[in-house]
C-alpha cells in the first residue's frame, strides 16, 4: 500500500507541465473529487473560466442567476452529500454577494471553497474597477480565506483551503486570486493534497480521564438528558451516538441543525429544542440532573435565559471546537474531540440502562404539548389550513424518505417540529444565521448533493420573493426540486412577535406576493395553488409524482402563530404552550 | 473582577492575520490596551503581545478563539506576576532647558533616561519600563516644556515559558513554515500590460 502511493507520487512530481494558473485551478478540483460547481463569471474570473470551458464534462457548473444563490447552493450540496460546496464569483460585486452565504457557513459548520477572480496584483489597493478587499471583508465570515497573487501558489493554496473547509469543525474556505496569477504560466509539479497544517488542530487530542469522568456521572444520573446538534452529522457519528443513547437508555433532543441525525420514530427521540421547540425537551432541561450536550454550541435560541438554565445539571459538553466549551454554558466535564471518536470510547464505559420513569416524563410532556398545540394544528377547526397539517399530509406521502429544505421564518420552525425523517443528512435549514432567502438555491444545491432523493423545499411567502430568481437555475438545469410556499400573506414570524409583544402593531409585515404560480410556468416550472383543504393531498401527491421541478402554493392561515415558544429573555422552563 | 492581562500569541508569518486576531476583540467591543508584533527565538515563528484589561473568564474565552484559527500555534495569557514586561518611550525637551534647568538633569539621571539625539534645540530621551514609570516622566517633564512623547506597546516575556521554547524548537525542525509570499507586484506597475 505504501509503496503504491510513494510511487505514485513520485510519477506525479516528475511529470513537471507548464499550464497556466487557472489550469491549475482544474486541476486540484479534479483532484479534490469536485464535481459540481456552483458560480457566475465576470472579468476578474474569466481566465479561469476560460479554461472551466475545456473541462465540462468533469466539472459541471451550474449557472446560477445570483452569487448569493451560488453559495446556498453550495452549502445545500454540502449538507446532504457531506461533501466540500465549491463556489466561483467574480471580484467586486460578485464576492459581495457572498457575503451572506458565507457567515451563514461560518456559523453552520458548513464546508464550502469559494474561488473569487481578484483584479491584477499590481492593481491591489488602487480602487481599481470591480476592486474590494475582499479578503478583509470576509475575514470574520471565513474559517480560512487566503490571497493568490502568483499561479505557483495555486496548488498548495487550494489543497490547504479543502483541508480546512471540511476538516475538524467545517466551515467556509475563500481563496482571492488575482488575475495575473490565473492568466501566468508556471511550472506545475502535480497536485498534493494536503493533510496536515502544522499551526492547524484540526481535532483536539481525546482526554481519557474526562471520558472516564463523563462514564460515572452517567451512570450516576437518575435523570440524564441528551442534548444532539449537528456535530453527530459533521462527524458522519449517527451509528455511534445511537448506539451510545441506546445503551445508557438516555432520552435526547435536537437543536435544529441537528435534526435527522436520529429518525424520528426512534424511542429515544424526545424532540425539539429550542424556542419553538417541543414542550418535554424545554421544561425538562431544568429537572434533568446531568446534561449531555453533543456536537452542539448552545445556542441563545436554545437555552433561552442561561442563567437559568439547567442550573441544577452536571453537564457534560462533547464537541470538536474547544472554543465552544464553556463559551456559553460552563461544562462540569469537557470532553474534547471528535464524537466519532469520542462517543464509541464513552458507550464503552457507560451501563447499559432503562430510565422507564424519566422516559415517561417526556411523554406525559408530550402528550400535553399533542392536546393543547399539536392536535390543534394537525387538525384545524376552522377552515384555514395550518401549516402543520401541510407537512403533516407531506409526512404521510414522503413517508419521511425526503429532504426537507426549509427558508426561514414560521415555516420553517413548523417544518422542523413536524417534518419526520428515516435519515440523517435530510434536513437543509440556516440555523445559526436564519438567512430568509436561503430555501430554493440550498434546495436546488441539496438536489446535486443527493440527486436519487426527493427534494422538498419549504418555503415562506416572503422568503421566496427573496431568491426566487434561481427558478431560472432550475429552469436552465432542470434540478426537479419541489417547492412548497406556505402562503400566509405576511411575514409571519416578525408578524407573530409583533402580535405578541408589540400589541398587534403590524408594522411592514403585510407583504404582496405575484402570482407565483404564473411566475413559476414563466420559469417553465409547472405549478398550482390551493386554498382548501380538501385539495391538499392530491395536490400535494401531484407536486411529488411530477418528474421535473414542480410549485405548490398553499394558502395558509394568515394569523397563526408558532406554539410552543420560549419568549426572548425567558427560561426554557417558561416555555408558553399557547 | 476585570485586571490587566497579557496575552501572548505564537503565530505563522502571515498577511491578514492581524486583522484576524484584532477583530476577535473589536467584534466583542473589547479595547486592546496595546499591540506588539515581534520575531521570536525561532525564525518562522511570530508573536503578538496584547494588553487588555478584562475578566479571566473573557480573556480565557478569547484566547479560545485565538488559538481556533488556523495560523495560530498557541496563545497564552498572563496577569502582571507571571511576566516581566517593559515598555518603551521617547521624549523630546528644549535642549535648553536641560542646559539651564540642573533639575531637569536631574530628574532624568534618577529615571534611568538615556540621551538617544542631542540638537542646538532639541534632545530626545529614552527610558523604559512599567507604564507608571513612564507616565511619572512625562508629568514630571510637562512643566519643563516636553515637546513630543511616544510610547511603544508592551513587551513581555512570560516567567515560566521554558517548556514552549523548547517545543517551539523541536516543532520548527521537525515542521518547516512555509515561506510568506507577498505581492511583488505593486511597484512595477508601470511595466504591468493589463486588460
Ligand atoms: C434576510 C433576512 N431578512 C430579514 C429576516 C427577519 N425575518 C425572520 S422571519 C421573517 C419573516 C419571514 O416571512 P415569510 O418568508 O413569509 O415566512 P413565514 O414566517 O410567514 O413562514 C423575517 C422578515 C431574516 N431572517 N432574514
Amino acid at each position: 500500500m505504501e509503496t503504491l502511493e510513494l510511487i505514485k507520487e513520485e510519477t506525479t512530481a516528475s511529470k513537471v507541465e507548464n499550464i497556466s494558473g487557472s489550469e491549475a485551478v482544474m486541476r486540484a478540483l479534479i483532484a479534490e473529487g469536485v464535481e459540481t460547481i456552483f458560480g457566475y463569471p465576470g472579468g476578474a474570473i474569466m481566465p479561469i473560466y476560460d479554461a472551466l470551458f475545456d473541462h465540462d464534462e468533469t466539472l459541471k457548473h451550474i449557472l446560477v442567476r445570483h452569487e448569493q444563490g451560488a453559495i446556498h447552493a453550495a452549502q445545500g450540496f454540502a449538507r446532504t452529500s457531506g461533501k466540500t460546496g465549491v463556489v466561483f464569483a467574480t471580484s467586486g460585486p460578485g464576492a459581495t454577494n457572498l457575503v451572506t452565504g458565507l457567515a451563514d457557513a461560518q456559523i453552520d459548520s458548513t464546508p464550502v471553497v469559494c474561488i473569487t477572480g481578484q483584479v491584477f496584483a499590481h492593481l491591489l489597493g488602487t480602487d481599481a474597477f470591480q476592486e474590494t478587499d475582499v479578503i478583509n471583508i470576509t475575514t470574520p465570515i471565513t474559517k480560512w480565506n487566503y490571497q493568490v497573487t502568483d499561479a505557483n501558489e495555486i496548488p498548495s493554496a487550494l489543497a490547504k483551503a479543502f483541508y480546512i473547509a471540511s476538516s475538524g469543525r467545517p466551515g467556509p474556505v475563500l481563496i482571492d486570486i488575482t488575475k495575473n496569477a490565473q492568466v501566468q504560466k508556471f511550472d506545475f509539479a502535480g497536485y498534493k493534497k494536503c493533510d496536515h497544517i502544522r499551526s492547524y488542530r484540526p481535532k483536539p487530542i481525546v482526554r481519557k480521564e474526562y471520558i472516564e469522568e463523563a462514564a460515572k456521572l452517567i451512570n450516576e444520573a437518575k435523570k440524564p438528558f441528551v442534548l444532539f446538534g449537528q456535530g453527530i452529522i459533521l462527524g458522519q457519528a449517527e451509528n455511534e451516538f445511537k448506539a451510545f443513547i441506546e445503551k445508557a437508555g438516555i432520552p435526547s433532543a435536537w437543536t435544529i441543525l441537528g435534526l435527522s441525525a436520529l429518525p424520528t420514530d426512534h424511542p429515544l427521540n424526545v424532540g425539539m429544542l429550542g424556542m419553538h421547540g417541543n414542550y418535554g425537551p424545554n421544561v425538562l432541561t431544568n429537572e434533568c440532573d446531568v446534561l449531555i450536550a453533543i456536537g452542539m454550541r448552545f445556542d441563545d435560541r436554545v437555552t433561552g435565559r442561561l442563567d437559568k438554565y439547567a442550573k441544577q445539571a452536571k453537564i457534560i459538553h462533547l464537541d470538536i471546537d474547544p472554543a465552544e466549551i464553556d463559551k456559553n454554558v460552563k461544562a462540569t466535564v469537557p470532553v474534547w474531540g471528535d464524537c466519532k471518536e469520542t462517543l464509541p470510547l464513552l458507550t464503552e464505559l457507560v451501563d447499559r440502562k432503562e430510565h422507564k420513569e424519566w422516559l415517561q416524563k417526556f411523554r406525559e410532556h408530550t402528550k400535553q404539548e399533542e392536546e393543547i398545540v399539536i392536535e390543534k394544528e394537525m387538525h384545524p377547526s376552522g377552515e384555514e389550513m395550518s401549516m402543520a397539517e401541510v407537512v403533516d399530509v407531506l409526512n404521510e406521502l414522503t413517508g419521511g424518505n425526503a429532504v426537507i429544505v426549509t427558508d426561514v421564518g414560521q415555516h420553517q420552525m413548523v417544518g422542523c417540529r413536524y417534518a419526520k425523517f428515516n435519515q440523517s443528512k435530510s434536513n437543509v435549514t440556516s440555523g445559526g444565521l436564519g438567512t430568509m432567502g436561503f430555501g430554493l438555491p440550498a434546495a436546488i444545491g441539496a438536489k446535486y448533493g443527493a440527486p436519487e432523493r426527493e427534494v422538498v423545499a419549504i418555503i415562506g411567502d416572503g422568503g421566496f420573493q427573496m431568491t426566487l430568481q434561481e427558478m431560472g437555475t432550475i429552469m436552465q438545469y432542470g434540478a426537479a426540486v419541489k417547492i412548497l410556499i406556505l402562503n400566509n400573506n405576511f411575514l409571519g414570524m416578525v408578524r407573530q412577535w409583533q402580535e405578541l409583544f408589540n400589541a398587534k402593531r403590524y408594522s411592514f409585515v403585510d407583504i404582496q406576493s405575484p402570482d407565483f404560480v404564473t411566475i413559476a410556468k414563466g420559469y417553465g416550472i409547472e405549478g398550482k395553488s390551493i386554498n382548501s383543504r380538501k385539495d391538499l393531498k392530491a395536490a400535494l401527491q401531484q407536486m411529488l409524482d411530477h418528474k421535473g421541478s414542480y410549485l405548490l402554493e398553499v394558502m395558509v392561515g394568515k394569523e397563526n402563530n408558532v406554539f410552543p415558544m420560549v419568549p426572548q429573555g425567558c427560561s426554557v422552563a417558561e416555555i408558553r404552550l399557547k | 473582577m476585570k485586571q490587566e492581562f497579557t496575552i501572548t500569541v505564537y503565530t505563522e508569518n502571515q498577511i491578514g492575520l492581524l486583522n484576524r486576531i484584532a477583530i476577535i476583540f473589536t467584534r466583542r467591543k473589547i479595547n486592546i490596551d496595546s499591540l506588539n508584533t515581534s520575531p521570536t527565538e525561532v525564525d518562522t515563528v511570530h508573536r503578538f503581545t496584547i494588553v487588555i484589561n478584562e475578566t479571566e473568564d473573557v480573556v480565557r474565552k478569547l484566547c479560545r478563539q485565538i488559538e481556533k484559527q488556523v495560523e495560530v500555534l498557541k496563545a497564552y495569557y498572563n496577569t502582571n506576576d507571571e511576566i516581566i514586561w517593559q515598555e518603551m518611550a521617547l521624549y523630546k525637551v528644549p535642549t535648553d532647558v536641560i542646559a539651564e534647568k540642573a533639575k531637569v538633569e536631574r530628574l532624568l539621571r534618577e529615571r534611568g533616561a538615556r540621551v538617544v539625539a542631542i540638537r542646538q534645540d532639541y534632545t530626545v530621551f529614552e527610558t523604559s519600563g512599567h507604564r507608571e514609570e513612564i507616565e511619572g516622566l512625562i508629568k514630571a517633564l510637562e512643566q519643563y516644556s516636553l515637546i513630543e512623547f511616544v510610547r511603544t506597546a508592551r513587551i513581555a516575556i512570560i516567567k515560566d515559558s521554558k517548556g514552549f521554547h523548547a517545543k517551539l524548537k523541536e516543532f520548527e525542525s521537525e515542521q518547516p513554515a512555509e515561506e510568506l509570499v507577498e505581492n511583488e507586484f505593486l511597484n512595477q506597475q508601470d511595466k504591468v500590460f493589463s486588460m
